[in-house]
């Protein structure tokens, strides 16, 4: 039964694979600041699209990954995905309605939130970050965001993800 | 995340993700490996006949710098022998090899692509060719995250090498500078000492350079001066670095030997 419910995880994992590996590119020092938040973009999409399958739980270990990538301490990006995967979880319905320039900026917001529990944490490890540069990748990904979805939503489409 | 701050319990539990991590690294990592691989083996005879040229005179040159440090070190061994203090210079070295991933911003990090399986360990002294990098803040099975001597989180005791005056450099997380922390602004220092590695603390070898001295900045009414440290290794742009295992017990001394032997 299970299998018929669900269909295409590959296609999930896939994408989020991906967007760890956007987030580990190296990249000039330049453009660093302005480096999109890739994996909670895609999580806030598939929180919204799949809500029954990406969830608080998939949040948490997706960030536990990244912390180990990034060195961090264990749980700082777990816990803001597993925030951000919580609003919007609890948005969704909301979410899916509004035109996607509504969208953008609602996701924006969302990231800010995730930056603002990056730093608050980082805060407290004693590791100050005040540099206004760290609210860069919510703008760039307000940018990104119409994109991302549109090529999101494609690819649940061609692959049947459900 | 208090626990994984304040105990090493956790080093276990990312020591394992970080297996899961590491093909993403390397798969990251490739485009850029192959550019690095492309750009070398295409390279023109002549011009690999004048590198092995400049290799060979450099090599000459180090290897009859080298026989002066063999009797210096001579020397000196007895000397020490002579006042019943024993040092051992010479340690086991392993090169590692970069991976270019991005880690977290704002911090001075870089992974190694040696790890647990090479024995490599949580707090070991990372080299380069012209001085102390760093150290590992996490080992995995096979790559290691360093953190580098310019984040700000990290200090590593060292000396002036012209008279041996102790400090504590403190990276400062900005465009590549230490700093030389609670110098007073009469101690005798200048512009372009020699900073080497002191070896207190029992972390970092001894005798290795740190870098020199850039700028002293004194500030009246502050009861200490300002130290810039130009750091001699080349934090931004090496792409082999050495791993250093500095004070390896006796019995494994013993076994490297035996190998040797065998």
């Amino acid at each position: 039964m299970l299998g018929q419910q669900h269909n295409g995880g590959w296609v999930i994992v896939v994408s989020f694979v991906v967007a760890i590996m956007l987030t580990t590119m190296p990249l000039p020092d330049w453009v660093m600041n302005w480096r999109p938040v890739w994996v909670a973009m895609v999580l806030i999409y598939w929180c919204m699209a799949l809500p029954d399958r990406v969830g608080i739980g998939v949040g948490w270990c997706l960030g536990l990954l990244l912390d180990v990538q990034q060195g961090t301490v264990l749980g700082q990006n777990a816990l803001g995905l597993a925030v951000i995967a919580y609003i919007t979880i609890i948005s969704y319905q909301r979410f899916r309605v509004f035109p996607l320039a509504q969208q953008a900026v609602l996701v924006a917001i969302y990231l800010l939130l995730f930056q603002f529990f990056n730093m608050w944490i980082r805060g407290i490890m004693g590791i100050p970050s005040q540099h206004w540069s760290i609210w860069l990748p919510a703008l760039t990904s307000m940018f990104i965001w119409p994109w991302l979805f549109i090529i999101l939503r494609d690819i649940r489409r061609k692959y049947h993800v459900f | 995340m208090t626990v994984d701050h304040k105990k090493n319990h956790l080093e276990s539990v990312r020591s394992i993700l970080s297996t899961l991590v590491y093909p993403l690294q390397y798969v990251v990592n490739l485009p850029l490996a192959a550019t690095h691989w492309l750009s070398e083996s295409v390279v023109t005879r002549q011009k690999l006949m004048d590198e092995n040229t400049r290799l060979n005179e450099e090599h000459l040159k180090l290897n009859s710098r080298l026989q002066r440090f063999a009797i210096l070190e001579e020397e000196n061994k007895r000397l020490r022998e002579l006042l019943e203090s024993s040092v051992e210079l010479r340690e086991r070295v392993l090169v590692a090899e970069l991976i270019e991933v991005e880690l977290e911003p704002y911090r001075q990090q870089i992974v190694i692509n040696k790890g647990l399986n090479q024995g490599a360990y949580d707090g070991q002294p990372i080299v380069d060719a012209g001085g102390i990098m760093g150290q590992i803040i996490h080992v995995g099975p096979f790559s290691s995250t360093v953190l580098l001597i310019t984040d700000p989180t990290h200090a590593l005791p060292v000396q002036i090498n012209r008279n041996g005056l102790r400090a504590i450099a403190v990276g400062r997380g900005q465009n590549g500078v230490l700093s030389l922390q609670h110098l007073p602004t009469n101690a005798d220092i200048r512009e372009g000492d020699l900073i080497v590695s002191s070896g207190l603390g029992h972390r970092f070898p001894r005798g290795y350079p740190v870098g020199t001295i850039s700028e002293i900045a004194l500030i009246p009414g502050e009861p200490f001066a300002e130290v810039s440290v130009m750091p001699s290794a080349k934090l931004g742009s090496s792409r082999e670095v050495l791993l250093v295992w500095p004070y390896e017990d006796q019995n494994k001394e013993v076994v490297k030997e035996e190998v040797v032997a065998n």
